[in-house]
């Protein structure tokens, strides 16, 4: 049975593809565009996997990332990372943020549905 | 009989002369190794047995028994510890060419000539009556000859004029023969050496006569000297610590001695010698005075005088011939205490006083005013006749009536007034001018007051009250009686208060006063001698003319001397000429070997007159200052070079940092582009393999998923356009097409081409037409693209609920400004200045563009000659653009 993901991405192209890919596999999307708040929408929604853009507006990635790490209810949260920025400093600084997987756009749609189930172990 | 002793007399003399000529010429050739050594010094040392000693002795220990010793003693000691003082003295004389006592003094204190003058006076004084007692010692003795058994005839006599005449010839013969620096009276040493022989003999004989041919041996005189009233061991403590102090004093301090003892050394090695050798002699000289002296009382009729006795004793027992010897024993004693004093007085009064007259009243032309070398001769020659002069006189004067050793005493006291000054001035660098002056002044007064003056007798020079009630009847100063101090002997008396009260004021005046520079410098040249040969007082090179300097040289010492000094050190230095350079090291050295000739302070004032300089304390100073000087300004052009790299390293700094900021900026300008070219692929590639492998999609998701393709597709050709064109416009490649064209024209193109691409939110627009009539010449078509980019920009960002875009026209002469100002919040403060760089969107939102239409715009601007920028204070987002109106006006 799969199970929720929160997908906070501000490109409207982008999410509905992700949307599309990930609810035909069985998984309930949920969507957020903004970095402002993204923290709370992520605790307000407890989903069982997140996948997050690091250039969102307001807030970059990795800050939501940190704040939540730092928070032990989702400190071992699934985390997807998604950018649009190839470069290897921007690996490293997923990972470090606390990132469980880091995946560069554009990518293949098999790709990321695997990357989702094997993060949730489903 | 007086005939014969003419003869004789004259015969010693002329072996003297003899002898005195063979060692000088001996010393000029270079063959006078012999005439340094150490026996002959310590000879030279016994001028200090003087007719005094020589017949006073036995006189003394006549009338005061064993005391004569005391006077012997002093020296003993003295040169038994020569370690300590001696061969500092020693040592600095040879160091600082010290030509005198005086000189001494004057080169410690700061080169004073003040203290030169004071230490001449004090000496003249102290040693005219000494020469008087020579001459009387001689002139006494002649008489016993021709009055046998009846001495003691008083009155000037042709005697002593004669003699005084005679010793003044062989004086200034023996005694200036030259001004070598290295001057030394080698002739003279020799023939004073030659007469300490003598006179021990001469008294060693009558003593033997004595002893052996009167009292039948030794015992016999024991048991004579038993039985007469000197034989009782009768010592007054006080005064026998009081004469050995003043004799011990007077040995360091006497002009004569000092000349024989520090002028005349040539090396440690003679003091060696001396130093057992002359405290012998000294033993000898004393050994038979007793027995003589009791002899004498014994055989000779009552009231004979008891000075004489070495004389009238043999002659008394018929032995003419040892009366002879005797006689010549004397003469000697006196003849050579005559002829030092005349040479270390004359040395004093020359330098200290004519020498320095001389030249004030030829300032300034030292080097070139005629024979100075002569001139130092003829003043020291003068000065000897001058000194002999004034003790005849003071013979004539006195009549000589003064029991000899009295005045001996006298003069030991005068000249032991320099004493503190000279050890203190040696031993101690805190000595200043200032107190020498003080000690020796004060000294000399109380010397003066309650010693010298009340010599002359009570009521000659002193009125009797004085004595019997104190001056103007104040009982403290009476001059036997200071201060209420009373019974004591005079001598003791006078000793007491001048050498307390002067050392104390040379102590308190050497505290509370400051030294002088130069007084420093001298002060730890003396006090160091034993440590640092070398020396601190320089003269600053430059000014003198080594050729003035020569000149000088030669007039004082020598042309030829002058000639090898200077080529020496010109060798020294490396040069080939005759001519060294005046290095500071050089200009010391020959103010050290004129110093030799003319005295410390006056050969300063010589090379200050060609040098240029006051004073080297002043030079010195002045050095000081230079190099301060230098050292400030060194240290300024290491500060201005310091800034200097400080504003380099600033350069680099910012240079470096604007490297780092481009780098950081090219990063992110490919991070950017990266992520603007990725993200319209990335929906591009999700949708085709959406449409490709998804199963069972509507018609309508198809459709819709291939327009997101397309759309996203022709983004990205946007995106590329935009970036081609940029780059194209950065590299001035571009290629404008200029034309004629109304702004109202090329606005109105630009908002329906802005309005086409963006349909979905009312964006009012307000306009002015009239002001918008203007014809430009321009490339139209570059500047709609600006427009389109600045409306597109408001109709995106404007955020008020009722977005309204003012296009303000404002024409000029030769330009037109062209305001676009929203209603909106406008860009922040801190974005304002890099709105205009390539991808620097203001916010992350979703704008759609790339961030490369401001830089576009800007580049573009400036292409047509005009600019773009921010407006702040507009209330809302506001930009400028100012163009030529005509292109061709524009700086192309």
């Amino acid at each position: 049975m799969a199970g929720q993901v929160l997908l906070i991405e501000d490109e409207p192209n982008i999410i509905e593809a992700i949307k599309f890919i990930l609810s035909r596999a069985g998984w309930d999307v949920a969507t957020h565009s903004n970095g402002v708040d993204a923290a709370e929408v992520v605790r307000a929604r407890a989903p069982d996997i997140l996948i997050l853009d690091v250039m969102l507006p307001g807030r970059s990635g990795y800050d939501i990332l940190r704040e939540l790490r730092d928070d032990p209810g989702f400190a071992d949260l699934p985390v997807l990372m998604l950018t649009a920025r190839g470069q290897s400093k921007d690996r490293e600084m997923a990972e470090r943020a606390g990132a469980s997987r880091f995946m560069t756009k554009p990518f293949a749609n098999a790709d990321v549905l695997d990357a989702v189930r094997a993060l949730t172990g489903a | 009989m007086l005939n014969s002793l003419a003869a004789i007399s004259v015969a010693y003399v002329a072996l003297l002369f003899a002898v005195a000529f063979f060692a000088e010429r001996a010393a000029r050739r270079g063959r006078g190794n012999w005439l340094r050594a150490p026996i002959v010094y310590t000879l030279s040392l016994s001028i200090y047995c003087t007719a005094w000693t020589f017949y006073g002795a036995v006189g003394s220990a006549a009338r005061n028994g064993f005391e004569y010793m005391t006077i012997y003693l002093g020296p003993s000691l003295v040169l038994i510890g020569w370690w300590w003082v001696l061969r500092k003295l020693v040592r600095i004389g040879r160091a600082q060419r010290i030509t005198s006592v005086a000189d001494l003094i004057s080169s410690r204190y700061g080169k004073s000539n003040l203290l030169g003058v004071g230490v001449t006076l004090l000496a003249v004084i102290g040693t005219t009556p000494y020469i008087a007692l020579q001459l009387q010692s001689v002139t006494l003795s002649v008489e016993v000859f021709g009055h046998p058994g009846l001495p003691g005839t008083q009155g000037p006599t042709s005697t002593a004029f004669w003699v005084a005449a005679g010793l003044s010839v062989f004086t200034v013969i023996f005694g200036t023969r030259n001004l070598d620096a290295n001057e030394r009276h080698h002739g003279v040493v020799m023939a004073i050496a030659l007469e300490a022989i003598v006179k021990l003999a001469a008294l060693l004989a009558v003593g033997a006569f004595v002893v052996w041919g009167m009292s039948g041996g030794i015992s016999g005189t024991l048991e004579r000297i038993d039985a007469s009233e000197l034989g009782h061991w009768n010592v007054q403590g006080g005064r026998w610590v009081g004469l050995m102090l003043l004799s011990a004093a007077a040995f360091l301090c006497l002009p004569r001695m000092f000349q024989v003892l520090v002028v005349e050394n040539d090396n440690d090695t003679q003091l060696r010698m001396a130093a057992w050798a002359f405290p012998l002699y000294l033993m000898l000289m004393s050994l038979f005075i007793v027995p003589i002296a009791v002899v004498g009382l014994d055989v000779l009729p009552e009231g004979s005088n008891p000075d004489l006795f070495v004389l009238t004793v043999p002659l008394s027992q018929g032995q003419d011939g040892l009366a002879m010897l005797s006689f010549l024993g004397g003469f000697s004693s006196a003849t050579s205490m005559v002829i030092v004093a005349a040479i270390a007085l004359s040395t004093m009064v020359s330098n200290h006083i004519v020498m320095p007259i001389w030249l004030r009243f030829t300032t300034g032309t030292a080097s070139v005013s005629g024979d100075v070398r002569h001139v130092v001769l003829l003043s020291r020659r003068i000065s000897i006749a001058g000194v002999l002069l004034l003790g005849y006189l003071y013979y004539a004067m006195s009549g000589g009536g003064t029991a000899l050793a009295t005045i001996g005493l006298v003069s030991f006291t005068g000249v032991a007034q320099v004493l503190p000054a000279m050890l203190g001035g040696i031993f101690w660098r805190g000595a200043t001018r200032l107190g020498a002056l003080a000690g020796i002044g004060t000294g000399f007064v109380i010397w003066l007051y309650t010693l010298y003056l009340p010599s002359f007798g009570p009521g000659v020079v002193l009125p009797d009250s004085f004595f019997a009630e104190g001056p103007f009847g104040i009982a403290s100063l009476n001059p036997n009686a200071l201060f209420g101090l009373d019974g004591l002997d005079p001598l003791l008396h006078a000793v007491l208060w001048s050498l307390t009260l002067n050392t104390v004021a040379f102590f308190a005046a050497s505290l509370f006063s400051f030294p002088s520079p130069l007084e420093r410098l001298q002060g730890a040249q003396f006090v160091n001698v034993t440590q640092a040969p070398g020396s601190a007082r320089g003269w600053t090179q430059g000014v003198a003319q080594a050729e003035d300097l020569m000149v000088m040289s030669q007039r004082i010492i020598g042309a030829s001397e002058a000639v090898a000094l200077f080529q020496q050190a010109a060798r020294e230095q490396g040069l080939d000429g005759h001519l060294p350079e005046p290095t500071p090291a050089f200009l010391q050295r020959l103010e050290r070997e004129l110093a030799g000739s003319v005295g410390a302070a006056t050969a300063h004032a010589m090379i200050g007159q060609i040098v240029g300089g006051a004073a080297v304390s002043v030079q010195d100073l002045m050095a000081v200052a230079d190099e301060t000087a230098q050292m400030m300004e060194y240290s300024a052009r290491l500060e201005a070079q310091s800034a200097e790299l400080s504003r380099t390293a600033a350069q680099l700094r910012a240079a470096n940092d604007k490297l780092t900021r481009l780098s950081v900026q090219k990063d992110a300008f490919l991070s950017q582009i990266s992520h603007e070219l990725r993200t319209p692929m990335t929906s591009i590639r999700a949708f085709s393999e959406i449409l490709r492998d998804a199963q069972g999609l509507s018609d309508e998701e198809q459709s819709k998923y291939a327009s997101i393709i397309q759309d996203e597709a022709i983004r990205l050709t946007r995106l590329l356009d935009d970036l081609l064109d940029l780059s194209v416009l950065e590299n001035g490649q571009v290629s404008l097409n200029v034309g004629q064209g109304l702004l109202r024209d090329v606005l109105d193109r630009a908002l329906a081409a802005a309005s086409a691409n963006e349909g979905e939110r009312g964006l009012e627009v307000v306009r002015d037409p009239v002001a918008e009539n203007i014809r430009l010449h321009t490339d139209t078509e570059r500047l709609s693209q600006v427009f389109i980019n600045l409306v597109t920009n408001a109709r995106k960002y404007c955020d008020a609920t009722a977005p309204r875009l003012t296009i303000r026209v404002e024409p000029h002469e030769d330009r037109v400004i062209v305001d676009f100002i929203d209603n909106g919040s406008g860009v922040a403060t801190e974005s304002q200045d890099m709105i205009f760089e390539k991808f620097a969107r203001v916010s992350d939102q979703k704008a759609g563009g790339a961030g490369l239409g401001l830089a576009i715009c800007r580049q573009i601007v400036v292409r047509l000659g005009g600019e773009i920028s921010y407006l702040p204070g507009q209330g809302g987002g506001a930009f400028r653009v100012i163009l030529p109106r005509e292109f061709a006006l524009a700086a192309q």
